[in-house]
């Protein structure tokens, strides 16, 4: 068993089936960071730290005449989001109902899906990472609320980082507001917009809760290190007549490698 | 009425099968049938003596190459434990056989010492969106 403890909970196997689908279908299209970036894992719970490569130097050493330093590692922080599903839900799940009322399922999965594309845009100080926003070296392109100048942005954002020797293809990270302009835009002839920023781009143009204004990023490889510890997965927490008390939780380290390597679109 | 049809790629009875059960043995199928054409177009390039045929022949084995590919990836992402297992073996240099003993020993004691079962997982098994529709 593992620490989910998910043998535990009072829950059919089809109505596990039930909430691990609804949790994947909720969470997928709002992982937008997981569509840019390299990602490796899952190493598992236990995976406690991603090694860094680097040293620093210790001051006090335990003998005259010897030097020290001391590995340096980014440790994964946990995202923990609890939710409950209502028993009698659950035992409609197991006569076959197919609109189960798993609502507080979807509003978890998309705030832990937003928490996590913060963390790797634009940085979590506290867990010691530095987001892709925040890393890049080139200044940031104002993006504005006249969609019709997007793809002028983006060529302009494309050009930094050829010019910076940074290959393609690239993607685009549209935060909610510019996302939906977008989508509502057509050009002359009626090409949508959104064709238009894909083909400069030459990659996905993904849409990213928790984003602020817009990122272009190279997807070339190499570039944006995601590491799993353990992905997201769905523990059990208690139970009571009621209702069954869930959560959604993950580990995960993030690192720039090429700061050079992303162009910020301010909001 | 016509009963639904059958298909052998089910070891099991079908309709014993949860879907997502179901959805992995198709796509294990289809990545048999996969290299099985990947080694008839092979057998057929190495006796065609028409430069032309050899052409398409080697154009439709890549299609083939990706299939397999997309195939692999689906039933990896969906098998944690088969995941960490290939990444010990895949594009590695060196010693075939080794890698693969070595990987399956990790991977294996890995799952364990973490208290997972040894074949799916305990996550959603979402891992890399890199290249998903949407």
């Amino acid at each position: 068993m593992s620490h989910l403890l998910r043998e535990h909970a009072p829950i059919s196997d089809t109505a596990w089936k039930l909430i691990d689908e609804e949790a994947r279908q909720r969470l997928e299209p709002a992982l937008a960071a997981r569509r840019l970036v390299d990602f490796t894992g899952p190493h598992g719970w236990q995976h406690s730290a991603t090694n860094l490569g680097r040293v620093q130097p210790l001051v006090e050493t335990p003998g005259e005449g010897v030097e020290a330093a001391q590995r340096r590692v980014l440790a994964l922080p946990e995202l923990r989001v609890a939710f409950t599903v209502a028993r009698e839900e659950l035992r409609d799940a197991d006569r076959g109902a197919r609109d189960a009322d798993l609502r507080d399922l979807d509003a978890v999965a998309h705030r832990l899906a937003l928490a996590e594309n913060r963390a790797v845009l634009h940085g979590w100080a506290e867990a010691g990472m530095v987001g892709i926003a925040e890393a890049s070296v080139h200044d940031p392109i104002a993006l504005g609320e006249d969609c019709t100048r997007y793809p002028r942005h983006v060529a302009k954002a494309v050009e930094l980082l050829l010019c910076a020797g940074i290959g393609g293809p690239y993607g685009i990270a549209l935060g909610p507001d510019a996302h939906t302009r977008v989508l509502e835009t057509s050009e002359h002839g009626g090409y949508p917009l959104l064709d238009h920023l894909r083909a400069i781009a030459g990659g996905p143009l993904v849409w990213a809760p928790g984003v602020d204004g817009a990122l272009v990023v190279s997807m070339r490889g190499g570039d944006f290190l995601f590491e799993a510890g353990q992905d997201i997965s769905i523990g059990y927490d208690r139970h009571d007549t009621d209702a069954v008390y869930l959560y959604l939780e993950e580990s995960f380290s993030f690192q720039v490698a090429t700061a050079e390597a992303a162009v910020v679109l301010s909001a | 009425m016509m009963a639904a049809m059958g298909f052998d790629q089910y070891h099991e009875p079908a309709n014993e099968l949860p879907s997502e059960t179901r959805t992995f043995a198709r796509l294990c199928a289809s990545l048999t049938e996969e290299a099985e054409a990947i080694g008839w177009y092979e057998q057929r390039l190495a006796i065609e003596p028409d430069s032309t045929a050899r052409a398409i022949m080697r154009d439709a084995q890549g299609e083939e190459f990706k299939h397999f590919c997309m195939d692999l990836e689906f039933l990896l992402r969906r098998t944690p434990l088969w995941r960490e297992i290939a990444i010990g073996i895949l594009f590695q240099k060196g010693d075939i056989v080794g890698h693969g003993e070595q990987a399956e020993e990790e991977a294996v004691a890995g799952a364990a010492a973490r208290g997972e079962p040894l074949t799916g997982g305990v996550s959603l098994g979402i891992g890399s969106l890199r290249g998903a529709a949407g």
